[in-house]
């Protein structure tokens, strides 16, 4: 018999303690245990990203980490993000841009940006591409995505923002 | 897809590591960044009984620099090496291999030393090792050993490191001043495995080439030295002439297996093409 083992980490600033087997996968243990359902498990493979925690300050496959390896860590999923009623800059851009449609892809999305533009606040097209390789999405095209990144990046820079898809304007003919 | 049930150690130390080596023998696995040691066990093609998780020891950590030599722990991250000032300015064909690994994620869990040690001719780091001329530090409980990067890879996921051994750094000459690298990977998407990849290293002396390394990847069963077309380069100009030939001698060696990246006349025409593309570029970045 291979002993259970208890483990202790925050999950987004909540103290949270879980005990599981070794082999026990996190995205397991925050969606069976911490009842977290934000990360999704899309290919179970390490390649689409659905499931992306932020670990310590890197994002994560939790697909493909032990929830033993996160003993003692900070954990953020996208239960974290918005607070107080309010949605984070990056979920009000996915939003305003399009950047989703059927939305599975969405909180791997959101949680990989909010790291990246921690990491670069300004970044190009190119570099969003480029660092947000990692998530795949079956739906988008990815144009928008890359718009929803750069409107939250210019929030959270304290510019104006405005959504390239305004609300139609009625016509008077 | 969830792994066999084993136990899981988290030493602080690398003496406290070798102990548990020692101690639970053939039914231990050492658990690095685990992005290729999690996904084999999730399919079950690796059951440990015990896994010894490497992460908790400070001590593999960090790159510096001494004497003429940059010095890596095993355990840092590609994303680590990415963002190094110190590789950028005096390692940047390390540098480059990195940012064409895998996808971001990947890179934040994945380590240098692991990649190195998990010895698949698919892992880009075996062929930019022996390219940079680098050697390894394996530690167990007898105490030290440094070895060649040339000469490590004996097969498909089979290298020198025995039993008891742990690869604890990477010791990396300092490339002369004026040198150019490349490493040109093809891939079929963002985040796959090279269909065929070469690294070069590459010193100009009076218009010819002085030195030259070219090593490819996922073109045999592992990491492939061209050590023909090495021979042939120096003491010669690089022209399209001699670039075309050194390609030719470097698609001579390639014994790709065929798979949904290709069949094997198609990587080993990739494998010339990359040879070309980098031994051009690394050209167009030498100073001298
Ligand atoms: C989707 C995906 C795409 C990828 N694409 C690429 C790619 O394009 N190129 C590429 O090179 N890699 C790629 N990889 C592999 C990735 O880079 C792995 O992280 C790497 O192969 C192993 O490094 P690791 O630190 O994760 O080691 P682990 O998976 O933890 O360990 C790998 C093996 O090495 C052994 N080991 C680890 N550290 C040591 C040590 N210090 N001493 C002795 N033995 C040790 C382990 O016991 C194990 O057998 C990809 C992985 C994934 C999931
Ligand atoms: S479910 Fe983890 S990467 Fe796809
Ligand atoms: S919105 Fe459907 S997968 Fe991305």
């Amino acid at each position: 018999m291979i002993k259970k083992m208890m483990v202790t980490f925050k999950l987004n600033g909540k103290s949270t303690d879980v005990v599981v087997e070794p082999r026990e996968l996190l995205i397991h243990t925050l969606r069976e245990k911490c009842l977290h359902t934000g990360p999704h498990i899309g290919c179970d493979s390490s390649h689409c990203g659905a499931c992306t925690v932020d670990v310590d300050g890197m994002s994560v496959k939790s697909c493909t980490m032990l929830t033993v390896q996160a003993d003692g860590s900070e954990l953020l999923t996208i239960e974290g993000f918005a607070q107080g009623g309010e949605l984070h800059a990056l979920q009000e851009g996915f939003m305003q841009e399009h950047g989703l449609q059927c939305g599975f892809c969405t909180p791997g999305m959101i949680t990989r940006a909010y790291r990246l533009l921690k990491e670069n606040p300004d970044p190009t097209e190119a570099e969003i591409r480029y660092w947000m390789a990692g998530n795949l999405c079956r739906c988008t095209g990815y144009q928008n995505i890359v718009k929803a990144v750069q409107y939250a990046a210019r929030k959270l820079r304290g510019e104006p923002v405005q959504t390239s898809y305004p609300l139609m304007e009625t016509t008077t003919h | 897809m969830i792994p066999r049930p084993f136990e899981y150690h988290a030493p602080t130390t690398v003496p406290a590591a070798i102990a548990l080596l020692d101690q639970y023998g053939d039914e231990a696995k050492l658990l690095a960044g685990g992005h290729s040691m999690l996904p084999m066990m999730k399919l079950r093609f690796a059951e440990p009984a015990h896994l010894i998780d490497l992460r908790k020891i400070a001590a593999l950590k960090g790159i510096r620099e001494v004497g003429n030599e940059i010095r890596i722990g095993a355990m840092t991250t590609e994303n680590e090496l990415i963002w190094s000032p110190l590789l950028q300015q005096k390692c940047p064909l390390l540098v480059e291999g990195a940012g064409l690994i895998s996808d971001p994620q990947v890179r934040y869990m994945g380590t240098l030393g692991g990649d190195i040690s998990h010895a698949d001719p698919a892992n880009d780091h075996p062929a930019l090792m022996i390219a940079l001329g680098a050697s390894f530090v394996l530690t167990s409980a007898a105490g030290e050993r440094v070895v060649s990067a040339d000469g490590y890879f004996l097969g498909l996921y089979y290298t020198l490191l025995e039993a008891g051994e742990i690869m604890t750094e990477i010791r990396i000459p300092i490339p002369a001043a004026g040198s150019g690298s490349c490493y040109a990977k093809l891939k079929r998407k963002t985040g796959d495995y090279a269909t065929a990849a070469a690294a070069v290293l590459l010193r100009m002396q009076g218009g010819v080439v002085a030195e030259v390394a070219i090593t490819l990847t996922n073109l045999g069963e592992t990491a492939l030295k061209a050590n023909d077309a090495e021979n042939y380069l120096r003491g010669k100009p690089l022209d399209d002439a001699t670039i075309r030939e050194a390609a030719r001698l470097a698609m001579a060696i390639c014994e790709p297996a065929a798979d949904l990246r290709g069949d094997i006349e198609y990587k080993t025409a990739m494998a010339g093409e990359m040879t070309q593309r980098a031994l051009r570029t690394a050209l167009s970045r030498c100073s001298a």
